[in-house]
């Protein structure tokens, strides 16, 4: 967008945000909203603090664990679905269901299964981010060129060959779609996670913050997770375009 | 069953048949209750170019993946060398239709994908592929990803590919149809070349009568619905002379008209 001849730079917006957001706090409407500069004030004071320290690297750990499994078992299982009919027809119900069903409720379920501790978070952060993996991976397989796989196996390769030569990279622009989307629902189950199983990692910070009405700390922390979330997502955007070229042409 | 006549216009009984390099037995293949190919029997002979033509749906393609070992047939069996056919092996080739090139892999690697698979090492193959780059004319586009070249170049990558793993016989599905009619014809020279001076077997399946009495040594007219060889046509035309005149040989004008005048009845 141009303004007076200016082109501005991306999300330039915000700043306006940013200055409504001041101003409402300024005001004094309500004790919610802080003013904007006092939550970034608030915000270098806690970064660097013990506990905002072991929040992060608890919820760093509960979330990068989560979503490593759900690429692990994802993934394999999402290209399996497309390469295979009865695969497919034996999971692609419960695929559905569980990307539609509210998962939250799953939770106390989980927490009876498998403790109060790191595990039930982990399963948590997991089962938030793995439905959408395999339906992305099932869905770039079956759109594969079939004379691809023809190729492959009339210069001799076996099914475990093809696997990881063809079918994983021909797939794999639609497969980090779904992985950009399950990350972002992972942040969404590692902190539901650290809310309702036990309050660990930035949960915790939440709740006391929260509890204790310091609402400048609260938002601080919010805006820190926020960011860290738009990151990882804008990287794995970075990802999918450095693959986009070959993704009209296959 | 009606075996296939073999006709020889100018007659050249003299010349002993050389070897066949695949035969095709009694093949059937049947998709549910459609008859693909219904009791087909074909003799390759070795080092020459045979093509399979036909209107669509007489299942010249299918009888090429079944030789290919991509498909299994129903009933009968093909012989590559006297060995029967259970898969894909080393001793065929396909160059595809569509290309099936790796969209995310440079020519080079494209190239050498088949000797890759083969398990070869990475420097043997990487120089064997460099060869046949620049057998195809595309030395200076190792570097080059499928979606920066045309059409016609990504076949010359796919033909290269097929010729790397130095295969007996070369299976070609519509090779030249994806790609435009001046492509096309410098396409057919350079076939005609390489039938010459690589010793191989080509199997070429083409929808074009002018393409297929153009490059083929021996031609198979292929009826659908049940498909049935028609008739086998061995073109005597001088080809070693020039491949500028082949258009204007009146043995070339006479066969294609003759093609013609058998298939026209088929065709909707």
């Amino acid at each position: 967008m141009t303004l007076f001849g200016y082109r501005l730079p991306g999300m330039s917006s915000l700043i306006l945000w940013g200055l409504l957001w001041e101003i409402v706090g300024r005001s004094g409407m309500t004790f919610f909203i802080p003013p904007l500069s006092e939550v970034f004030l608030t915000l270098f004071e806690v970064i660097g603090t013990p506990p905002f320290l072991k929040a992060l690297s608890e919820t760093s750990y509960a979330f990068a664990a989560g979503v490593f499994f759900a690429l692990v078992i994802g993934i394999p299982v999402g290209i399996l679905m497309g390469k295979n009919r009865l695969v497919d027809e034996l999971l692609l119900p419960w695929v559905n269901i569980f990307l539609s069903a509210p998962l939250t409720a799953l939770v106390p379920v989980l927490m009876v299964l498998f403790g109060f501790g790191m595990r039930s978070i982990i399963i948590t952060t997991t089962l938030f981010a793995i439905w959408i993996i395999i339906l992305n991976a099932r869905a770039g397989v079956m759109q594969i060129n079939r004379s691809l796989v023809e190729m492959a196996r009339s210069f001799g390769a076996t099914p475990m060959v093809a696997f990881y030569k063809i079918y994983f990279w021909a797939a794999l622009p639609e497969i980090l779609g779904g992985v950009r989307i399950g990350v972002i629902r992972a942040v969404k189950g590692v902190i539901i996670g650290q809310l309702l199983i036990s309050i660990v990692g930035f949960g915790a910070l939440f709740e006391l913050y929260a509890n204790n009405f310091l609402m400048a700390h609260f938002w601080a922390v919010l805006v820190v997770l926020f960011a860290l979330a738009f990151t990882v997502s804008e990287f794995l955007a970075y990802l999918e375009r450095r693959v986009s070229y070959y993704a009209a042409k296959r | 069953m009606v075996m296939p006549q073999i006709k020889d216009p100018i007659g050249h009984l003299e010349m002993r048949a050389p070897p066949n390099a695949v035969v095709a037995r009694g093949v059937s293949k049947t998709y549910g209750d459609v008859e693909a190919l219904k009791n087909l029997s074909l003799e390759f002979p070795k080092g020459q170019l045979t093509s399979l033509l036909g209107p669509s749906g007489c299942g010249k393609t299918t009888l090429l993946k079944i030789i290919g070992g991509l498909l299994e047939p129903t009933a009968g069996e093909i012989e590559v060398n006297g060995t029967p056919v259970k898969g894909p092996g080393p001793d065929r080739a396909f160059v595809f239709q569509d290309f099936a090139l790796l969209p995310w892999a440079n020519v080079l690697r494209n190239v050498a994908f088949g000797l890759e698979l083969r398990g070869a090492a990475k420097s043997e193959r990487e120089a064997i592929a460099e060869k046949y780059i620049a057998e195809v004319g595309l030395s200076g586009f190792e570097k080059a990803f499928p979606h920066e070249l045309s059409g016609g170049m990504r076949q010359r990558v796919g033909l290269a590919r097929a010729l790397s793993v130095d295969a007996d016989v070369l299976l070609m599905d519509e090779p030249f149809s994806a790609v435009d009619e001046q492509t096309r014809r410098k396409f057919q020279e350079d076939l005609l070349r390489l039938v010459q001076n690589e010793n191989k077997t080509f199997i070429f399946v083409t929808h074009s009568i002018e393409e297929a009495v153009y490059v083929s040594d021996q031609i198979a007219i292929l009826l659908p619905r049940p498909s049935r060889v028609l008739e086998i046509i061995r073109p005597a035309i001088e080809r070693n002379k020039n491949v500028d005149n082949i258009r204007r040989d009146p043995e070339y004008l006479d066969i294609v008209d003759k093609i013609w005048a058998a298939l026209r009845s088929y065709v909707e």
